[in-house]
């Protein structure tokens, strides 16, 4: 596949101090470390997604050729190449949020959005993505929109924070029931302050 | 040395060698897809696994680094099951289009599925399919048969040095290509076609052409730059079909330039095929008996001072030979093989070979470039000279043209003023160049081409002396030579002597009228006006520049239709031979101009070619000896040979601005003309400078 | 079972302070620079002592791993590489270490560092793990603000500077070679060995690669002394250890318990035991997706660690456990499982390219009914042909879950097909009569 996309791409003021930061945590000679969190720093930039002019201009900042760039880029999933929504709602199907119920959250999220996986709503607020395993398995079923985790769904605390989104509102991210991170829901079964 | 036990075969083998090549020392054959021993390793294919006493899991033996005490098997059930399964998961998605696949009939997967598969696919599920690319007007890619193998992708990195194409997406979406809409813009890209061991990377201008059984193929050289890369040439018929590298480690290694490889297709079109005489102003056909009698006409009774025979760059020396002969015959002393003019000192070869020789890159540790762009000049040396660079410990110095070399190089300019303080030790390259063990000097062909060429070579002399590249086992002095025909007709002392004109001299002699029959073996790009009140005999095989001066058209035969030696730039004397007969009425060049010496009434002493070989080794005892080089004698040449003169201070640069088109038949190929509209910008696109 | 005083994760909920203040009042950084003053071998065979095996799957002798770094570096910088690439289905332990206790982990680093000789650590971290990153981030400012580390690292004389690396999204980045080539700024795919990464790691430099639990349990472990973890679980399995159990718990979550544990007992007492109870009980994974499922019988007697999982045919892995009660459709678990061997594949080799999808469509066939009692057989057969022809361990993972169904369950794969074949058998008398 090939994207030809006219798009161009330069840092903000602010993120070529982050790329600086970021080029120094690197020796010298090194500066290709940098590519992936260069990458990541200009989609940031972009509205969450990678447009090929981005691509190379992290090339020429890392001293690669054009093609070392893009490999990455369409190596590593977080790395969008074509616009998402405002939210980049991202549902884990994998094995433990799929025996707890994935099925019914993702389905939630398709009826609520509209929306197929992979797809964006027509209005750009929504990406609906079905991804792999995002290691927060004991709080199964769970999503990630945009930065943010939000776990122990069932259909009506993701419908719940859909439509707060959609409202524009930042819906509490984590568990959406009692428990707070991964402790048992039921009480504490260590660290009980007995030593 | 470990020693190793391979199928139960005890075996010592030098350290560092892989197990693959151990096996194949024990001659245990190891099917691969991947690995390829001119590219870095990669390990993907696992084809070339075998089994390893000890070891948990079957090794990749092509990566694998032999160890003393290994016990290796190539030939258990275990090992063909691997080698099955391999097979079986290549195929899966791959198309079994092989009736419609330029690779069929020399395609590695079709004969490794024959020797190692199972004969039957358990695959019920859709095969992937990739959409095509178009890398360029040299290849296809049929996207859809790749296997991932990788290896034009190291080929480009390692060998080209020009990073377009790589592995874009991961797992089964896996696809090698360029990502953007670009072209694989490398001069030796067509290599790719040859390592890709499917029919993913075909021949574009090829495509659908020919099969490879149906093809007679002739071992030759090339003729389209002064490397002398060893070449195949397939042919069907009367036609030239594809012409592909022949291995040869001093010279070429297993590469071909682009231009060598696909200009081809220019061998068939624009051809003289039949003799022409002037009538009237106008170019008509004619027979050999009245284009011969039209030169006696001229010919007779003039004074041998009013001949004289220019050579172009891809002529043979047995053409050379005898035309020089029976110019002498004719009294003439008037003859150049330098049709661009340029200055070496033609009684010493060392001053216009490259002495260093092409595989003596290798030792080098530090290289001056003097108005040369060896990129484009001569692709495959180039790829020498950065096979060089990536051992490390190189140093790469440029005085001329700015240009993208694949290798890092210090540009200093392009002002040949800094020739002199290189070689006085004033200029930081002068002092890498001292104190590197090996430095080495090359010279382009474009920097003696300028009316100070004299001078240029002079103090390019003077580097070479003073920085220690000359000496006992090392001469570090190079001219890169553009013509074939070049070191081959200084060899053959197809040059003034003895008060003879040189080329500069016989196109003034000819404006001034002191010449009137100028014989033009193959050579173009002459001034038209100066030319205009010469008798002109043009005996060539394409309908290009210098024919349309004629006065007289003599075909002769392309470099595949003859038997013909060339010395390429290292002064290395090699045959080349014919592959098809020449067009129509064309001939053999040699052989045309004995008949005509017939008819001049100067009847020259050889019927055949060994006595014409003969004639050639008596000229010069280096053409005794084919494919090898005869070192040249560190003699001096300069201001006291070739005259001296200052430097003018006008920029250095390559006398080649076209690539893909540099002589007759690349002018002539459409394939070429393609590249050039694709590659090059507008201002490139006419060709040679001087 | 462990008591709370022998727990080296005492904040592992972050229920407490997690900066580091709070981290001091938990012991974290406490004599430091005397530990570090014990020198190098002094670290290196403490860890020895205390038997710690690596947390990331491999169960590799840590403290052997360290002994393997050059003694002499020869010029070349030695580098500390943390691997939080927590991508394992049903593993996620190290996000627990990385946003409730970082300094665990940092000052883990410094040790780990001090042992192999490097200046300098970089930790890897799963791009998605964007607020733990964060959180780790905050805490290595905090960590040079108060000298702990960085030039002169808590007054030791040791430099030492350690980085935070988002990855983008990579599972096979957590396989070690994989993760130098991406740090290095390169796709995600597995490099030959030899060389190892211990001589050609990298930048070409000496490099140990180390799971983040394993790294942050070290200062406790030097602290305490090698022998104390030593004591704790079984020979050859010491220590404690973080265990995520995920699925059809009552109580899914994560704790640190002493290796060894039953099985049973550790999800009853943390789990609140299975839902409907141990007899409704159909599986266990007990290592994270690339381990072979355990059936019921094989859960009832079995220990959890590396030598009590191996004797039943599976292994500890990352100790993540995803337990599936009777209501689980297994050949659809493990169907999905194999979609995600496909979708992290690298592509690089053969058999892996291009066996773990056809693998995955023979499994999705088969759910569906869709295919012939011999394909069993020859899906079977495919993941023999992958197993062990890879670069990486990427297609032993992407076999084994499959073989393991085959093993324990092929009848359910048959029963689907049959069911199939039924309802044709049935349409096709429809028509006939």
């Amino acid at each position: 596949m090939s994207t030809e996309n006219t798009e161009t791409f330069a840092f903000t003021a602010e993120n070529q101090e982050a790329a600086k930061a970021i080029l120094a945590k690197y020796p010298e000679g090194r500066e290709a470390s940098a590519t992936m969190p260069l990458l990541t720093l200009a989609q940031r930039q972009n509205d969450n997604w990678l447009p090929r002019a981005a691509m190379d201009v992290v090339a020429d900042m890392v001293g690669l050729p054009s093609i070392r760039v893009y490999e990455v880029a369409t190596f590593y999933t977080m790395y969008n190449l074509e616009p998402v929504g405002k939210n980049y709602v991202q549902v884990c199907t994998n094995i433990s949020c799929l025996i707890k119920g994935a099925d019914d959250v993702f389905k939630v999220c398709k009826n609520k959005l509209g929306i197929e996986n992979g797809e964006t709503t027509e209005d750009g607020q929504f990406t609906l993505l079905e991804v792999e395993c995002l290691g927060a398995c004991v709080n199964a079923p769970m999503m990630q929109i945009n930065d943010d985790y939000y776990e122990d769904l069932d259909p009506a605390s993701t419908e719940k924070i859909l439509d707060a989104l959609a409202r524009g509102e930042t819906p509490k991210a984590g568990p959406q029931g009692d428990r707070v991170g991964c402790q048992p829901a039921g009480g504490l079964t260590t660290l009980l302050g007995e030593g | 040395m470990p020693k190793l036990t391979i199928d139960g075969k005890e075996i010592e083998v030098d350290a560092g060698m892989t197990v693959l090549q151990a096996c194949e020392q024990a001659g245990a054959e190891v099917p691969r897809f991947c690995y390829h021993e001119r590219l870095p390793l990669s390990g993907n294919c696992r084809m070339c696994l075998v089994e390893m006493e000890r070891a948990p899991k079957p090794v990749a033996s092509c990566c694998m680094p032999v160890g003393d005490g290994m016990v290796i098997h190539t030939n258990t059930e275990k090992v063909k099951k691997m080698r099955e399964a391999v097979m079986e998961f290549l195929l899966i998605n791959h198309p079994l289009d092989c009736p419609i696949c330029d690779q069929g009939g020399e395609c590695d997967l079709q004969d490794q599925a024959m020797a190692y598969g199972a004969g039957m696919s358990r695959f019920v599920e859709s095969k992937r399919a990739v959409p095509d690319k178009d890398f360029s007007p040299l290849i296809r890619g049929v996207m859809t048969r790749c296997i991932h193998c990788t290896r034009c992708v190291r080929f480009a990195n390692e060998i080209c040095g020009t990073s377009e194409l790589g592995g874009v997406f991961r797992g089964e979406h896996l696809e090698i290509g360029t990502y953007v809409d670009k072209a694989i813009s490398s001069e030796l890209s067509g290599n790719m076609i040859d390592l890709c061991p499917v029919g993913a990377l075909t021949s574009a201008p090829y495509a659908y052409k020919a099969r490879p059984w149906e093809l007679s193929k002739t071992e030759s050289v090339d003729v389209l730059d002064a490397v002398g890369c060893n070449i195949r040439v397939d042919a069907r018929g009367d036609a030239v079909m594809r012409i592909v590298p022949r291995l040869n480690e001093d010279v070429n290694e297993e590469w071909l330039g682009d231009k060598s490889r696909f200009a081809c297709d220019g061998l068939n079109r624009q051809r003289l095929d039949q003799p022409y005489v002037k009538k009237g102003g106008k170019l008509q056909p004619a027979t050999w008996d009245e284009a011969f009698a039209a030169i006696k006409a001229k010919a007779d009774g003039l004074d041998g001072s009013k001949i004289a025979a220019l050579a172009g760059d891809t002529v043979d020396v047995e053409a050379m030979t005898a035309l020089k002969d029976l110019l002498n015959a004719l009294g003439s002393k008037n003859m150049d093989c330098r049709q661009e003019s340029s200055t070496v000192d033609p009684n010493v070869r060392a001053s216009y070979i490259f002495n260093t020789t092409i595989a003596g890159i290798e030792q080098a540790d530090a290289l001056l470039i003097v108005g040369s762009n060896p990129r484009i000049e001569a692709p495959v040396l180039n790829a020498r000279i950065r096979k060089r660079y990536l051992m490390g410990g190189f140093k790469v110095g440029v005085v001329g043209p700015n240009t993208e070399l694949t290798y890092k190089a210090e540009h200093y300019g392009d002002d040949p003023a800094m020739l002199r303080d290189i070689a006085s030790g004033a200029h930081a390259f002068g002092k890498i160049l001292q104190n590197a063990e090996n430095p080495m000097i090359i010279v382009g062909a474009g920097a003696l081409m300028r009316s100070d060429g004299a001078a240029i070579l002079a103090a390019c002399k003077t580097i070479a002396d003073a920085t220690g590249m000359i000496k006992d086992g090392w001469n570090g002095f190079n001219v890169l030579q553009t013509a074939a025909s070049r070191v081959g007709g200084l060899d053959i002392g197809f040059a003034p002597t003895d008060g003879g004109l040189d080329t500069a001299g016989i196109l003034d002699a000819c404006g001034d009228g002191k010449v009137e029959l100028l014989y033009l073996l193959a050579a173009d790009g002459m001034e038209a006006a100066k030319l205009s009140d010469t008798f002109i005999v043009y005996q060539g095989h394409h309908g290009d520049s210098g024919a349309h001066l004629a006065d007289v058209i003599l075909p002769g035969a392309a470099y595949t239709e003859k038997n013909g030696t060339y010395v390429n730039t290292e002064g290395r004397v090699q045959q080349g031979h014919l592959a098809v007969f020449p067009p129509g009425e064309a001939k053999e060049d040699w052989a045309v101009i004995r008949a005509l010496s017939g008819v001049l009434g100067k009847t020259l002493p050889y019927d055949t070619l060994a006595q014409v070989r003969a004639r050639m080794a008596e000229i010069n005892p280096v053409f005794a000896t084919v494919n090898e080089i005869q070192p040249a004698d560190w003699q001096d040449f300069g201001p006291s040979t070739v005259g001296g003169g200052d430097i003018q201070s006008k920029p250095l640069k390559s006398h080649i601005r076209n690539y893909y088109m540099t002589d007759p038949i690349s002018r002539a190929s459409e394939t070429m003309a393609a590249c050039t509209a694709e590659f090059s910008g507008e201002a490139e696109r006419t060709g040679t400078d001087g | 079972m462990l008591h709370d005083r022998d727990r080296i994760f005492q904040n592992i909920y972050g229920i407490h302070d997690i900066g580091l203040k709070g981290a001091q009042s938990r012991g974290d950084w406490d004599k430091t620079k005397d530990l570090i003053a014990k020198g190098r071998e002094w670290i290196v065979e403490e860890m020895k002592t205390s038997g710690l095996r690596g947390r990331g799957g491999a169960g590799f002798g840590t403290g052997m791993k360290w002994s393997f770094m050059p003694k002499e570096s020869a010029g070349r910088p030695h580098y500390l590489v943390i691997n939080a690439d927590e991508g394992e289905p049903g593993t996620c332990k190290d996000r627990e270490i990385l946003r409730s206790e970082p300094h665990k982990l940092i000052e883990g680093a410094l040790l780990a560092s001090v042992g192999i000789g490097a200046h300098v650590s970089y930790v890897y971290v799963r791009g998605e793990f964007y607020r733990e990153a964060e959180a780790l981030q905050r805490a290595i400012d905090e960590a040079y603000e108060a000298g702990l580390v960085g030039k002169n690292a808590c007054g030791s004389g040791y430099d030492f500077d350690i980085y935070v690396h988002l990855g983008a999204g990579a599972y096979i980045c957590g396989e070690e070679s994989a993760l130098i080539e991406s740090l290095e700024g390169k796709k995600g795919q597995p490099r030959l060995k030899p060389p190892f990464p211990a001589n050609c790691g990298l930048y070409g430099c000496p490099t140990t690669v180390n799971n983040v639990e394993s790294i942050a349990v070290v200062p406790e472990i030097l602290r305490r002394g090698g022998s104390w973890f030593a004591g704790l679980g079984r020979e050859n399995n010491t220590g404690t250890k973080l265990f995520c159990v995920s699925g059809h718990v009552n109580n899914p979550c994560t704790f640190e318990e002493e290796m060894g544990v039953p099985m049973k007992e550790m999800l009853e007492k943390h789990c609140g035991g299975i839902n409907g109870g141990w007899d409704n009980l159909k599986g266990v994974i007990p290592g994270g997706s690339s381990v072979p499922v355990m059936t019921k019988g094989q859960c009832d007697g079995a220990l959890m660690d590396f030598d009590g999982l191996k004797e039943h045919g599976s292994s500890l892995g990352t100790a993540a456990v995803i337990v599936m009660d009777k209501s689980t459709d297994i050949v659809r678990a493990i169907t999905r499982l194999s979609r995600f061997y496909m979708h992290e594949s690298c592509g690089q080799c053969t058999p892996c390219r291009e066996g773990t999808g056809w693998m995955w469509r023979m499994l999705e066939r088969i759910g569906e009914g869709d295919a012939h009692i011999e394909e069993i057989d020859l899906l079977e057969d495919v993941t023999r042909r992958i197993e062990g022809h890879t670069i990486c361990a990427l297609g032993d993972a992407a076999a084994w879950p499959i073989q393991g169904l085959i093993r324990h369950f092929r009848d359910e794969m048959e029963a689907k097909i049959l069911a199939k074949a039924g309802t044709h058998a049935d349409a096709s008398a429809d028509a006939a009569e």
